[in-house]
């Protein structure tokens, strides 16, 4: 292998002269090479943070309390795709999708159950929320007042993240402009309400996983990254105050040192825009941080069990490049919703590079390495020159908007595919050492109760019942008028919403009939 | 490459709210390379909306995309919806994340061939090029 995966020559050996001259400066030290804390995880071990959710509230709610008491440390939400794009649950587009790749959650009671005997006052929730993100952060939000936990102790992420939707993910709801607004309307509501939220997790995952390099993955994501900063800034934020709560998600494949080495130069990128384009000093603010996953497209279907090794490496190169929270993909997630099982042993993985590895013992271990150094740098001029594309296209927003990421990334996705099949990237057990006899068999199968759907319908409807009617509609055409008025902030209209037990559905249709529904470039 | 689905119209769709499109694009554009005259739906469009598609353009084949695990309603939808229409001759194929279980019944549903992922290109343009001949 001369190439890593994003197409950079590697030598066949590095040495002293080719690597950058000078030691690099020491963790926490600015551009943050080397980590953004002094004592790397001997301070904070990365929080281990499992996605997970599917069927309805109660379902989810013993899967979180069963992975909360093996160990982990954050929950990550898993979110049907009618709550995602929302729907509710008995529109015709959202009937088959029902709790399928995640929990519904179509209002405030249900969230109420998710979370039933689990304290929201002392576990930081990371929700996978975009198109809805407002909303479901107000139903958060309503959620702790319930529970009589105080707002300003809350922790966790919402992704929040709009741009990538449209390139990749598609949860999108509304046009550009009004998702731009409702996305800083709730990030400067987060800053001054619950201090300690994540109100966005600038996502590259998404992209990565449909095809494009670890280069180009940070390379968009921190071209979004500044869509968001100047939106913000355009808001009246401050970049010193609102900048120290942005942060970041991606994927982590296969090649040890590339992924590592991509964090180790994406903190430094973005240390130096920040720096650079706003002036930023606040060395807190000039912070890149970043939870991953270690998974998605690198697992096979293809003797399934070879992807309990793919995470391990992957979790370790997270751990080499300084994450904050990593979630390790089960062996069979490239095709069901994990086992029990399969959940566990992914969960374990994590434990044991975290407690037996010894990587975490010491802050970047790889750092002064002649290859990762020499590495690091190399990715830091080819993520530059992306950005600089996109921005010469007219900035991210517009490459967006017209579909030209889009292509971008669909033709870089066949051209992996055709060197995947020409065997020029070697995947093991799929294109080199399949075996023709080998059994597509990978031990339990998860089937998701049949009855969950009939059962979420039944709850939508008992809520109908049950709620103050006229309150509802009250609060939903209070919503509607402010979203008319751009000045507002949407934040509190919305928790007032969900308080009255209005459903995501009846709030994303009254914000359609002000703002429209997004229009799809479908180019090839 | 030759073209071996050369004169060939073929709709590759996305039902249902599943936004994972990669595939689809990519399938997409391997068709096209291979002689295809391909119409991509984009996301997010009911079955209704992929049949009144298939039979306004005329299509010889209908591909689903599908990740979020639906696969058995919406295929279904789509064949009755085009059976319904008078249309049972335009075959229908299913690609993305669908377990190894659930394959054969696809095909009792009526679908042609199940593809998934790790299949190489020109495997799923030949299996194309054989039912549309």
């Amino acid at each position: 292998m001369s190439k890593t995966p994003s197409g950079i020559e590697v030598p066949v050996v590095v040495t002293a002269d080719m690597a950058p001259r000078g030691d690099p400066e020491p963790p926490a030290a600015y551009p943050f090479t080397r980590g953004i804390f002094a004592d790397g995880y001997r301070g904070r071990p990365w929080t281990i943070r499992q996605y997970s959710g599917f069927g309805s509230a109660e379902e989810s709610n013993q899967r979180y309390k069963f992975l909360l008491q093996e160990g982990q440390t954050g929950l990550s939400v898993a979110l049907d795709l009618p709550t995602q794009c929302g729907y509710d649950p008995d529109d015709p587009l959202a009937r088959p999708e029902i709790g399928k790749v995640g929990v519904s959650l179509f209002a405030l009671s249900e969230m109420e159950t998710l979370f039933s005997g689990i304290d929201l006052g002392s576990i930081s929730t990371s929700f996978t929320i975009n198109g809805s993100a407002a909303m479901i952060y107000a139903m958060y939000l309503a959620t702790a007042d319930r529970q009589g936990v105080p707002r300003e102790k809350l922790t966790g992420t919402i992704q929040n993240d709009i741009l990538k939707e449209y390139v990749a993910r598609g949860t999108w709801i509304f046009p550009v402009r009004p998702s731009m607004r409702l996305i800083a309307d709730s990030i400067l509501y987060s800053n001054e309400v619950t201090p300690r939220f994540n109100a966005i997790s600038i996502a590259g995952a998404h992209v990565r996983d449909a095809g494009c390099t670890a280069v180009e993955e940070m390379a968009y994501t921190l071209a979004n990254g500044l869509a968001y900063v100047d939106e913000l800034i355009r808001r009246g934020g401050s970049v010193e105050h609102f900048a120290k709560r942005l942060s970041f998600f991606f994927y982590v494949h296969m090649d040890l040192f590339e992924e590592a080495c991509k964090f180790r130069a994406g903190r430094r990128v973005w240390a130096k825009l920040l720096t650079e384009r706003y002036g930023v000093k606040d060395e807190k603010a000039l912070h890149f941080r970043f939870g991953v996953v270690c998974g998605g497209s690198s697992l096979t279907l293809a003797q399934p069990y070879n992807n309990v090794v793919r995470v391990a490496i992957e979790n370790l190169a997270a751990v080499l490049g300084g994450a904050q929270s990593i979630f390790t993909c089960a062996y069979d997630e490239a095709f069901q919703i994990p086992t029990e099982f399969s959940a566990e042993l992914a969960l374990r993985t994590q434990q044991i590079v975290l407690h037996e590895s010894g990587v975490a013992s010491t802050v970047d271990p790889l750092g002064g390495s002649y290859y990762v150094e020499w590495l690091t740098a190399r990715m830091e001029e080819e993520i530059r020159k992306v950005m600089e594309e996109i921005e010469a296209y007219g900035g991210a927003e517009k490459a967006i908007e017209d579909g030209w990421l889009q292509q971008r990334i669909a033709r870089r996705a066949l051209e992996k595919k055709r060197a995947k099949d020409a065997g020029e990237r070697v995947v093991v057990g799929e294109n080199r050492y399949r075996r023709e006899d080998q059994s597509e068999s990978y031990g339990e199968v998860f089937r998701l109760d049949p009855a969950v759907s009939g059962r979420v319908l039944e709850k939508l409807e008992r809520l109908r019942q049950s709620r103050d009617a006229a309150a509802v509609e009250r609060m939903l055409a209070r919503l509607e008028t402010a979203a008319a008025r751009d000045e507002e902030n949407l934040m509190p209209y919305l928790v007032d919403c969900c308080h009255a037990y209005a459903t995501v559905g009846e709030m994303v249709t009254r914000l359609k009939a002000c703002w429209g529904e997004f229009r799809e470039p479908v180019r090839l | 490459m030759n073209a071996p689905l050369k004169g060939k119209r073929i709709l590759v769709a996305k039902p249902g709210l599943d936004g994972h499109d990669a595939g689809a694009k990519v399938i997409a554009l391997a068709l096209r390379d291979a002689g295809a005259d391909v119409i991509y739906t984009g996301l997010r469009k009911s079955p209704g909306f992929i049949v009144r598609t298939a039979i306004d353009e005329d299509v010889n084949a209908v591909g689903l995309s599908i990740l979020s695990g639906s696969h058995k309603e919406l295929t279904r939808e789509v064949i009755a919806g085009l059976r319904a229409a008078g249309a049972p001759e335009v075959a229908v194929f299913v690609g993305g994340t669908i377990p190894p279980e659930d394959r054969a019944g696809l095909v009792e549903d009526g679908v042609r061939a199940v593809f998934t992922s790790d299949m190489p290109l020109a495997a799923v343009i030949g299996e194309l090029a054989r039912h549309l001949a």
